[in-house]
C-alpha cells in the first residue's frame, strides 16, 4: 500500500468507528479486527506487514486525529515480539490480543540473585509433573512484576545438559498462590523493580514457548529487542494533552501505570537536554573547562544519533555487514550518561550537594546524578556489551570458558 | 544523515584501489627518506589517471565538480593508505583558499592548473593554530610582503605560493613565486616524515593581490579544510583498527590469542564505538559543508577525529607490546600522522571551544 493510500483508508476507518465514550478494551478490539491495532505485524498475527516507513504513516494519522491506539507500555512489547518469533499458532492467538488491548500487562522473569550477567546460569528449576511444568526459584529486576497478568520467564528443566542447553521459555500466569512478587527497593529512593518467588508455581503444558531446551535461544531475541529500546530510549507522550472523554482517562491511568517505574529513566540517561539552558541561567558557560566538557558531551550526544540513523539506514538497505547497533547503542548510551553527569556536577559545584524538590531543575539533577550509575548496568552492563562487540562485530577470539559441562556440576553462587 | 550514494562508493573504489597498489608501506618509507618527500610519477599518475586534483574544483575551473562528500572520500582514502604527495597542501588548501578568496579572474587562471596536477601549489599561513590568529605575522606594505610563516607543507615543492597576509584593507589572498628575491624556504625537521614542512620567511617581496579574504570567507576556508583533514584521520584511525584488531587475533601469549583477553577487546570495543561516532559526525560534517547546516559540524568532526585517530594510534601500538615500538613495524608511520594531524588547523581544544559558540549562538 502506498503512503497515500494508508492515509486514506485509516482515515476513512477511523471517521467511521473512532468513538471515544467506548471502553478502552471495546475500542481495541475494534482496531485488532480492523487490522489497525499492530499493523506492523504479519497479516496472519492481526496485523498487515506494514514496512517502518509505513508505519510512520500511520502514527502520524493516529496522532493527528488523537486516537488511543494499541496497550504498548511496559514490558508487554517483549513478550509481544518474542511470542510473534518464536510462538505456536495457539499461542499468538492466545496472548496476542490481550496484549495489544491492554487486558494483560506483561513482566520479564530472567534475572537472578544468582546469575545477573551470566543469564544462562539460571538456576529456577522447571520441573514436569502430572501434566503440568512446577516452577520453583527466585527473579529479581522485574519491571512492573506486581501489576502484571503474566510473565515471559526462563526456567532450567535439564540439569545434566551443558548451561545453555538445558533453559526454557514458559509463559507464566503471575495471578496465582504460587508466584509472590516484592518491590527492591534502589539507590535512587524508587522501586521500578521487584522480586519475584515462585514456589510450586504452576505452567499449563502448553505455555512453553517453543520446544524445551530453546530457552536461551528465543531469550536471546527478547534481549536484542530490550536492548534496542535502551538505544532508543522513551518517550510517551500523555494522553491528558491528546484528548477528554472516558477512553482518555482509561488510557491515562494505564499509561501511569506502566510508565511509574519509568519515571526517572530520563534521568539516568544524563538529560542532556538540560546542559546548555544550565551553563547559561548559572553562567558555568563562561568557564573554560566546562565549556570543553560541553563541547565533548554535545558532540558525543550528536554523534550517537548520527551513527543510529546511518546504522538504520544500513537495516532499510538490507545490508548484511555485521552492526549490532543495539549493543554499540547500548555501550553509547552509557557514556553520554556519565560524561552528562559529569558536567551538571561541574555546573552546578556545591549545589550538587543538595536533592529534593528545592534543589536544581525541582530535583531533576540531583536525581540524574544518583540514577546514571543504572544505565551501564540495565539490560546488559557495559562489560557485556564490549564482549558482545568484540566478538560478533570484531570477530575477537572467546575467551577460555569454565561453564561447559553438565549444569549441575559448574561452579555457581 | 549521511548516506554515500553508489556512485560515491564507486569513486572511492577507485582510490583505494589506486592507492593500496601505488602507496604501499614499502612506498611509504622510501618517500620519507627524500627531501622531496613524494613521487612525481605517482603525483602525475594520481592527476591524470584518476583525476583527483581537481576532485573538488567545479567544472568551470577544469576540475571534476564535486563537492566535500567526494573530497572526503578521496582524503579518508588517503589518510588511509599514509600517501605521501602534495594533495592537501595544493588541492585542498590552496584550492579551497583560491576558490573563496580569489578573484574571479585569478581563480579561472590558477585553479585549472591545480586541478590538472600540473603545477603545485601550497597554502602559506603564519598560524596553523588557529584561524584568530592568521594574519598576524605575514603583512603586506606597499605591495612588499614581510614576516614568516613558521610551518608551511609542501612549501619546498611548490610551484607558487598562496599566501594570506594583512594588508591596507585587511586580509588579503597574494601570489608569490617562490623563486622570487626575499623568499626563503627552509625545510624544517618533522615529527611525522611523510607530510614535509618548511618555515617560510618573506623580506620585501614583491607579491600580486590576487584578491580578499573576509573574516568569513576565512572561517569557511578553515572549516573546509578541517573537514578534509578530518576524513584523512577517519581513514588513518581505521586503517590502525582493523590491523590492530588482526594482529589480536593472530598474536598467542599464554597459549592463547591475545584477542580473547576481556582487557584487549574491551579496549577494542570501546574504540569501535568513539571511531564510529567520529566518523558518523565527519561524513556529517561534509554534507553539511554542502547544505550550510549546523555550521558547528565542521569543528565537531576535526575535534572528534583527532581524538580518535590518536587513540587509535595509542592502542595500536601498546596491543602489539614492544614490537609496536620498533622502527621496523609500521604502526609508527600511522601514529606520527595521527599526533601532526591532531594539532594540525587546530588542536581539539579549539575545535571544542569554536563548536560551542556555534551551539551557544544556536541556543
Amino acid at each position: 500500500m502506498s503512503p497515500e493510500t494508508i492515509r486514506q483508508e485509516l482515515t476513512e476507518w477511523i471517521d467511521a468507528n473512532w468513538d471515544p465514550t467506548r471502553s478502552l478494551i471495546d475500542w481495541r478490539n475494534i482496531l485488532v479486527d480492523a487490522g489497525w491495532a499492530a499493523p506492523d505485524w504479519p497479516v496472519e498475527s492481526f496485523g498487515r506487514g506494514f514496512s517502518a516507513e509505513q508505519m510512520a504513516v500511520v502514527n502520524d494519522v493516529f496522532a493527528s486525529k488523537g486516537v488511543v491506539g494499541a496497550a504498548q507500555a511496559g514490558p508487554r512489547r517483549l513478550a509481544a515480539e518474542t511470542i510473534l518469533a518464536h510462538g505456536n499458532a495457539e499461542q499468538k492467538q492466545r496472548f496476542l490480543r490481550p496484549i495489544l488491548t491492554g487486558e494483560h500487562a506483561w513482566c520479564q522473569l530472567f534475572s537472578e540473585p544468582g546469575s545477573g550477567s551470566d543469564l544462562a546460569g539460571a538456576s529456577t528449576k522447571a520441573e514436569m509433573i502430572d501434566g503440568k511444568w512446577i516452577v520453583n526459584g527466585q527473579k529479581v529486576w522485574n519491571t512492573s512484576a506486581h501489576h502484571a497478568d503474566w510473565g515471559i520467564l526462563v526456567a532450567r528443566t535439564d540439569w545434566d545438559l551443558p548451561k545453555h542447553q538445558g533453559l526454557s521459555y514458559f509463559l507464566i500466569n503471575m495471578r496465582q498462590p504460587g508466584v509472590e512478587a516484592r518491590p527492591l527497593k534502589q539507590m535512587n529512593g524508587h522501586a521500578s523493580f521487584n522480586e519475584v518467588f515462585m514456589t510450586d508455581a504452576e505452567v499449563a503444558a502448553e505455555d512453553l514457548l517453543g520446544a524445551e531446551g530453546e530457552g536461551w535461544a528465543i531469550a536471546t531475541t527478547t534481549l536484542s529487542i530490550e536492548r534496542q529500546g535502551f538505544a532508543r530510549g522513551r518517550n510517551q507522550k500523555s494522553p491528558r494533552e491528546v484528548g477528554d472523554g472516558p477512553i482518555y482517562e482509561e488510557f491515562a491511568r494505564e499509561l501511569e501505570i506502566a510508565n511509574e517505574p519509568y519515571s526517572w529513566y530520563p534521568q539516568r540517561e544524563g538529560r542532556v537536554d538540560l546542559i546548555m539552558k544550565r551553563a547559561m541561567v548559572s553562567g558555568a558557560i563562561k568557564d573554560s573547562p566546562v565549556r570543553q566538557e560541553m563541547a565533548k558531551l554535545l558532540s558525543m550526544s550528536r554523534a550517537a544519533q548520527l551513527a543510529a540513523q546511518n546504522a538504520a539506514a544500513k537495516r532499510r538497505s538490507g545490508s548484511n555487514e555485521v552492526v549490532p547497533a543495539g549493543s554499540i547503542g547500548k555501550l553509547g548510551a552509557s557514556v553520554i550518561a556519565r560524561q552528562a553527569a559529569h558536567v551538571h556536577t561541574m555546573i552546578s559545584g556545591a549545589d550538587a550537594m543538595l536533592s529534593g524538590p528545592e534543589s536544581a531543575e525541582a530535583g531533576l539533577i540531583a536525581e540524574t546524578l544518583i540514577s546514571v550509575p543504572a544505565i551501564s548496568i540495565a539490560g546488559g552492563t557495559d562489560e557485556i556489551q564490549r564482549n558482545i562487540i568484540s566478538e560478533r562485530v570484531l570477530g575477537m577470539p572467546k575467551e577460555q570458558r569454565m561453564d561447559t559441562g553438565p549444569f549441575r556440576d559448574i561452579k555457581r553462587n | 544523515m549521511s548516506e554515500y550514494t553508489e556512485d560515491q562508493e564507486a569513486f572511492r573504489e577507485v582510490v583505494a584501489k589506486f592507492l593500496q597498489s601505488r602507496s604501499t608501506t614499502a612506498d611509504i618509507r622510501r618517500l620519507m627518506e627524500t627531501s622531496e618527500g613524494y613521487d612525481a610519477d605517482v603525483w602525475q599518475q594520481l592527476c591524470q589517471e584518476v583525476g583527483l586534483a581537481g576532485t573538488h574544483i567545479p567544472e568551470e575551473y577544469g576540475g571534476f565538480g564535486f563537492g566535500p562528500v567526494e573530497l572526503g572520500i578521496a582524503a579518508e582514502e588517503m589518510g588511509r593508505h599514509l600517501y605521501c604527495g602534495p594533495f592537501f597542501s595544493s588541492s585542498v588548501m590552496a584550492g579551497y583558499a583560491l576558490l573563496n578568496g580569489a578573484s574571479e579572474a585569478n581563480k579561472a587562471k590558477l585553479l585549472p592548473e591545480l586541478a590538472s596536477g600540473s603545477k603545485i601549489a601550497t597554502l602559506v599561513l603564519d598560524s596553523v593554530d588557529n584561524p584568530g590568529h592568521v594574519g598576524r605575522q605575514l603583512r603586506v606594505s606597499d605591495d612588499l610582503l614581510d614576516g614568516v610563516a613558521p610551518i608551511v607543507t609542501d612549501a619546498h615543492v611548490a610551484d607558487f605560493l598562496v599566501v594570506l597576509a594583512t594588508g591596507d584593507d585587511g586580509l588579503g589572498v597574494y601570489l608569490v613565486d617562490p623563486d622570487t628575491d626575499g623568499v626563503k624556504i627552509s625545510v624544517q625537521q618533522a615529527l611525522d616524515p611523510t607530510r614535509k614542512l618548511s618555515r617560510v620567511s618573506f623580506s620585501g617581496v614583491t607579491s600580486t593581490k590576487i584578491g580578499h579574504m573576509a573574516e568569513s570567507a576565512l572561517g569557511k576556508t578553515w572549516d573546509q579544510m578541517s573537514v578534509a583533514l578530518a576524513h584523512e584521520m577517519i581513514g588513518g584511525a581505521q586503517h590502525l583498527f582493523d590491523s590492530t584488531v588482526e594482529y589480536t587475533k593472530v598474536r598467542v601469549q599464554f597459549g592463547r590469542p591475545i584477542g580473547s583477553f576481556q582487557a584487549l577487546k574491551h579496549r577494542c570495543a570501546d574504540l569501535l564505538l568513539a571511531l564510529e561516532w567520529a566518523k558518523a559526525a565527519t561524513q556529517h560534517a561534509a554534507f553539511c559543508l554542502v547544505t550550510g547546516d549546523e555550521p558547528e559540524s565542521a569543528s565537531m568532526a576535526k575535534a572528534m577525529a583527532s581524538d580518535v585517530y590518536m587513540e587509535a594510534a595509542r592502542t595500536a601500538i601498546q596491543l602489539r607490546g614492544g614490537i609496536g615500538f620498533t622502527w621496523e613495524e609500521d604502526t609508527h608511520l600511522w601514529f606520527k600522522r595521527a599526533k601532526a594531524s591532531e594539532v594540525f588547523l587546530g588542536s581539539p581544544h579549539l575545535h571544542r571551544e569554536r563548536l560551542l559558540v556555534h551551539l551557544e549562538e544556536a541556543s
